[in-house]
This record gives structure tokens, sequence and C-alpha cells, in this order.
């Protein structure tokens, strides 16, 4: 064998030999590499108990209530719904059917009380009037 | 065409080739970035959530495209360098890292600009935002190891290793969004056919892209003459270029 060969080999293995070892960190890691739980993680108990952690999901129409800077509205992954409290303030995309992640842990009475809320934007990306055309054929159909 | 590419892969040859052929990157890379910015600044409409601020795309997308893309090259050209000795390789994958380097950090100061109006923070630990900060770190780190070392040779093996390893980092960046739930919006370039952006605001956006690219051409050639220069510093060809000599 050659120099060269050998070298390509030892390339090769590191190449091989690292992507092993990222499979596997990954596969390790894969629950602590979630950046928010859903409302159904939460319902069926997947979530750490007594920490704080993040709840995603949709903000369901017609149930944001203010109160001054108190909020409160359900959250909802079109399956299961949590009822979400939060006091400060929130970010400009924050509105009924947007997309949310909020930081916080369930209380006694089984809402969840969010110390900080993000809005959580979507991939889509269009023009006022297009979102507008495609509101109104939704609602036609 | 291989005899053209061995040929350039000594220096000397590289040295007087790249001269006449930079400005073929220069300025495609000028006429592609005006043609995007006012395309995407001025032109394209504003969008229907985040208004006049999604524009920051245009130089946020390109930019992380640019830092994984880089990286790549750099790997790649790390990985022949070790394979074939070749010096040139080593010189592409030497320059391509401050280059890549300055793409991941425009990346990230640009998406926290807009996170911070946008999702309400200019940082979270998200699994893309994280894996796109290990990037800047392997740059950097692989930037340091490389002039750790006097002897350029040694400096060259013992980064390439280094970009090889880090390799495994870009799938993740990639699938990030895909695999774990991130406060990262998905890829916006994901499906071609149907993209997630309305064409008057992808035009603009893909052209950026390729500006970039030019851009990464320019600079990456201009460095590695340079490099080339001070490498072969010994050589008569370099004398008798510093010294304006006719060889």
């Amino acid at each position: 064998m050659t120099k060269r060969q050998n070298r390509m080999i030892l390339v090769a293995l590191l190449v091989f030999g690292v992507s092993l070892a990222g499979y596997f960190g990954i596969k390790a890691f894969n629950d602590n590499l979630l950046y928010f739980f859903t409302p159904t993680d939460v319902s069926e108990g997947k979530i750490p108990k007594g920490k704080s952690f993040r709840i995603g999901g949709l903000v369901q129409p017609g149930s944001v209530i203010r109160d001054d800077l108190l909020v409160f509205f359900t959250l909802t992954d079109n399956k299961k719904t949590i009822e979400v409290h939060f006091e400060g303030i929130l970010p400009d995309l924050f509105k009924e059917g947007q997309g949310i992640v909020a930081t916080g842990s369930v209380s006694d009475e089984n809402f969840f009380l969010a110390t900080e809320v993000l809005a959580k934007h979507d991939e889509n990306y269009m023009p006022p009037e297009v979102a507008e055309a495609l509101q109104n054929s939704s609602t036609k159909e | 065409m291989w005899k053209w590419i061995q040929k350039l892969a000594s220096p000397k040859v590289f040295y007087e080739t790249t001269n006449k052929l930079i400005p073929w990157f220069l300025w495609p890379f000028i006429a592609l970035l005006i043609l995007g910015l006012y395309w995407g600044l001025v032109l394209a409409p504003a969008d229907y959530q985040q208004g006049e601020s999604f524009r920051i795309m245009y130089i946020h997308v390109p930019s992380a495209w640019m830092s994984m893309l880089v990286y790549f090259i750099m790997a790649m050209a790390g990985g022949i360098g070790l394979i074939w000795q070749i010096k040139m390789a080593e010189v592409v994958a030497k320059v391509s890292a401050p280059i890549g380097a300055s793409f991941t950090l425009m990346a990230l100061v640009t998406g926290a600009v807009w996170g911070k109006p946008m999702w309400g923070t200019w940082w979270v630990w998200d699994a893309r935002l994280t894996s796109e900060l290990i990037l800047l770190f392997l740059y950097l780190a692989y930037i340091s190891l490389n002039n750790a070392f006097d002897n350029p040779k040694t400096a060259a093996k013992a980064s390439s290793i280094l970009a090889i390893v880090g390799l495994v980092n870009l799938p993740i960046i990639h699938y990030s969004v895909k695999w774990w739930n991130t406060l990262h919006q998905g890829s916006i370039l994901e499906d071609l056919a149907e993209p997630s952006v309305h064409p008057d605001m992808l035009w603009p956006l893909i052209i950026m892209v390729f500006a970039f690219q030019f851009l990464y051409g320019v600079l990456a050639l201009m460095n590695a003459r340079d490099e080339v220069l001070v490498r072969e510093q010994n050589s008569r060809w370099v004398r008798a270029v510093v010294t304006g000599e006719q060889s």
C-alpha cells in the first residue's frame, strides 16, 4: 500500500469515526435538544417535574384576555390545550393564531405560569395582499 | 481540464493566473450586490407579519448559507491537502477560515438583531442557534491552531484534522430545525419547487446568495495570493515579483 492510500484510509476512518460519534451523541441528547414541549407532552406527563420548562404551540383564536400587562390565553397544539398566565411585555408578533414559546412552570391549579413569552415565526414570507387573498380563499371554502 | 488543475496547483502558476481571474469574481459580485440590495430593500414588498424587518434576511440567509459552504470547502481542501499533500489545497483551506468565520459572525449578529423585535429576545439556546455558534468556535479554533505552528506543513496537518472533525456539525446545523423543536423557523429554501417565500421576495434572496458566493471567490483568491507569496518567499519567482524584476 502506498503512503497516499494509507493517508486516504486514515482520513476516511476519521470521517467515519466522527460521524458515528456524532450520531450516538445526537441520539443520547435527543430529548435535551428539544427547545420546547407541546401541550400534548404536558398532558401526557412528559415534562420535567418541579422545574421550569418551555412550552410551544399556537395561541388559540378568541382566547386572549388582556388586563393591563396581565395576559391570559389558551395555548394549543391542535390536540391538547393549556391555559397560560403571563405578566409582562409581549413581542410584536404575538397575536391570536400565532405560534409562541413560553418559559415557566405548571401551577397547582394546572395552568402554565409563564415568565417569558417569545413569538415563533414560521418560514412563510409573503406580501400583505397575498396573505389577505389566502385568508379570503380559505374562509370561502 | 485535469492538466489545467494540476498546473494551478503549482504556486507560481496559481499566482500568475489568479491575477486575471479576480475581476471575473469581483465584477459579478458588485453587479449582483447592487441588483440584489436594490431589489430586496426597495422593490420587494413588506412582509404581512414582520413588515420591513424581514429585509434583514437578505444579509442573514446568504451569510448563514456561506458560513456552511465555506466550512465545507475548507474541510475538503484540508482533506485534499492531507491526502495528496498539495500545497495550494492547504492555502485554500487556510485563507477560507477567516472568511467563513466572518460570514458566521454576520449570520449570528443579523439573526440577533432580527430576533429582538420578532421573537422578543436576542438569543435563545435552541438547536439551530447553538449549532451555528459552535460553527463560529470551530472556525476560531481552526484559525488559532493553524497559527500555533511555525511550520506551515505541520499547521496544515493539525488544523485540517480539526476541520474534518468539525464537518459533523454541518448536517446538525442544517437539519436542526427539522429534527428538533426550535424557536428558529424552518429553512426557506427547503423546497425549491414550492418555496415558502413569495417569488417577489425570493428572487432578490437568490441573487444575494450568488453575490456572496462571488464575494467569497474574490476574498479567497486575494488572500490566497498573499499566502502564496509568504510561503514561497525564498523562491526566485517571488523575489522577482516583489522587486519588480522580469523573471
